[in-house]
């Protein structure tokens, strides 16, 4: 036990290094994605029949297939189309893409929980659509997606573990390289697993935060009428 | 005569097959109350709804101020221009929802500031001073800082009726402003609009509550079936029915809801 101790401790300067790299794709995925995804519900719940068949295709082609495989395509695949990406372009676009597809969902199920009854509302005082959908259903949407959302960036960071597979110099990669290094692949994929462990915990601190933050009394699931 | 604020003719709405109502021509004029009395499934708040432009009608027009909002198409010389813009019209039409509808996630006075600050595009300041001098109206300065959900339905729905009067409107719409509200919290409501009428604000009201019909009503127009049966004075309606449905009606209603109802209009 000792052993390890020392193990980790040796090592946790460089394995520091790579979950910096993760926590980055993490944030820069989340972000992306989210752009994505509050697009990508919008055109689904209020977009004309063509631009909500875009949208659906788009979340069901990458919820449907394995990140993986996407990150491949876009880092193997694409310089056969003439556009080479570099490493972390390629797994930032993965990561975005893929992370949008299951925010639109989180979004899309809030979206249509407010309800009509506020945009008859909205429109009723001379408000615009959009300027009810702005002002008045998504401040209330994104506030009650909140707690199913909440999985989504846990669910990303250890998701972005895929990209060591391009080499992207993440904490994944930080642990075959540790492996290889000690020839203890048991002691460092465990080393790198404490550190997973530990960002995911911190991570929830932070989105309990956001959801306390958020909160409108009497504004719960609950507590909504119409 | 002076001409009407509001006026609907031949004014029709069909669902599919359904007739919802059929030639509505009704004329509200400046200051005036009129309250519309009739079963449930008789096409009154659709009526309403249509009014506001909430809903589209399948026939006749609308004329707010004598001029038509009900017309389709674009204007002759600037062509990507409707001739009706639907956002202004329902600007100078305030409505007043059966379950309220606040904007759950704004305070109360957020609830009335909004359409200020978004729609008429007032400064933070003067809209704040407007918003508080509506809430001053229906009694509730004191719950300006509370959430939707931190109030009683009667506080909603003056809230409601708040945010609706800061526009301005020309004619205040009422669709059931009561019937989602425990009893003991109507007089409240009923009190302010009251209030209302006798600043001559011109309102159309459904309602079930025969004792604000009798009380505050300068007309009161009974409808079945989507269709006017009757209108006149409420002491032409209660007390001399011309027809038969309306007796009837109006026996049926008061049984219900029984003579508890008397002198809760002026609740406050």
């Amino acid at each position: 036990m000792s052993d390890f101790f020392e193990f980790f401790t040796r090592f946790l300067p460089d394995m520091l290094k790579g979950a910096g790299i993760t926590l980055l794709l993490t944030a820069e995925g989340l972000s992306a994605g989210f752009v994505l995804g509050l697009l990508a519900a919008y055109t689904r719940v209020y977009g004309s029949k063509f631009w909500r068949g875009l949208a659906v295709g788009y979340i069901e082609l990458f919820r449907g297939t394995p990140l993986l495989v996407q990150l491949f395509i876009i880092y193997y695949g694409l310089p056969g189309l003439g556009l080479t990406l570099s490493r972390e372009l390629s797994a930032f676009l993965a990561l975005g893409f893929n992370s949008g597809a299951y925010q639109a969902e989180y979004l899309r199920g809030s979206i249509l929980a407010i309800g009509e009854g506020q945009m008859m509302a909205g429109r009723a005082i001379g408000m615009s659509r959009f300027r009810v959908i702005w002002h008045i259903i998504l401040p209330q949407a994104l506030r009650l997606a909140i707690p199913a959302w909440s999985n989504e960036p846990v669910s990303l960071l250890k998701s972005t573990a895929v990209v060591f597979l391009i080499a992207v110099p993440d904490l994944m990669a930080k642990a075959k390289s540790i492996a290889a290094q000690t020839y203890d692949p048991i002691g460092s994929y465990l080393a790198v697993a404490i550190v997973y462990l530990a960002m995911v915990y911190l991570l929830d601190v932070v989105l309990r935060w956001l959801e306390r933050a958020a909160r409108i009394p009497g504004f719960e699931m609950e507590g909504r009428k119409a | 005569m002076p001409n009407p604020i509001l006026e609907t003719r031949n004014l029709t709405k069909i669902y599919g097959q359904n007739i919802i109502f059929k030639d509505i021509d009704l004329k509200v004029n400046e200051g005036e109350t009129i309250v519309i009395i009739g079963p449930s499934g008789t096409g009154k708040s659709t009526l309403l709804r249509c009014i506001n432009l909430l809903t589209s009608n399948d026939g006749g027009q609308i004329f707010l101020d004598g001029k038509e909002i009900t017309a389709k198409g674009y204007d002759e010389d600037k062509p990507r221009q409707r001739i009706v813009n639907e956002d202004k019209v329902r600007q100078q039409i305030g409505m007043v929802f059966q379950n309220f509808l606040l904007f759950n996630h704004l305070t109360a006075l957020d609830n009335v500031l909004i359409g200020l600050t978004k729609v008429k595009k007032m400064s933070k300041e003067q809209a704040k001073t407007k918003a508080m001098e509506e809430l001053n109206r229906v009694g509730l300065v004191d719950r300006a800082d509370h959430y939707p959900g931190q109030l009683s339905g009667g506080q909603q729905q003056r809230v409601a009726i708040a945010r609706a009067l800061a526009m301005d409107p020309r004619v205040m719409l009422f669709d059931e402003p009561t019937s989602a509200l425990d009893p003991e919290l109507i007089g409240e409501v009923l009190g302010v609009m009251a209030k209302l009428a006798r600043d001559r604000m011109t309102m159309l009201v459904v309602t079930h509550e025969m004792g604000f019909a009798r009380e505050v009503a300068d007309r009161i127009v009974f409808m079945e079936k989507g269709s006017i049966v009757e209108e006149g004075s409420p002491d032409d309606l209660f007390y001399h029915p011309k027809h038969e449905r309306t007796r009837e009606f109006l026996w049926k209603i008061t049984e219900l809801y029984g003579k508890k109802e008397k002198g809760k209009a002026d609740g406050k």
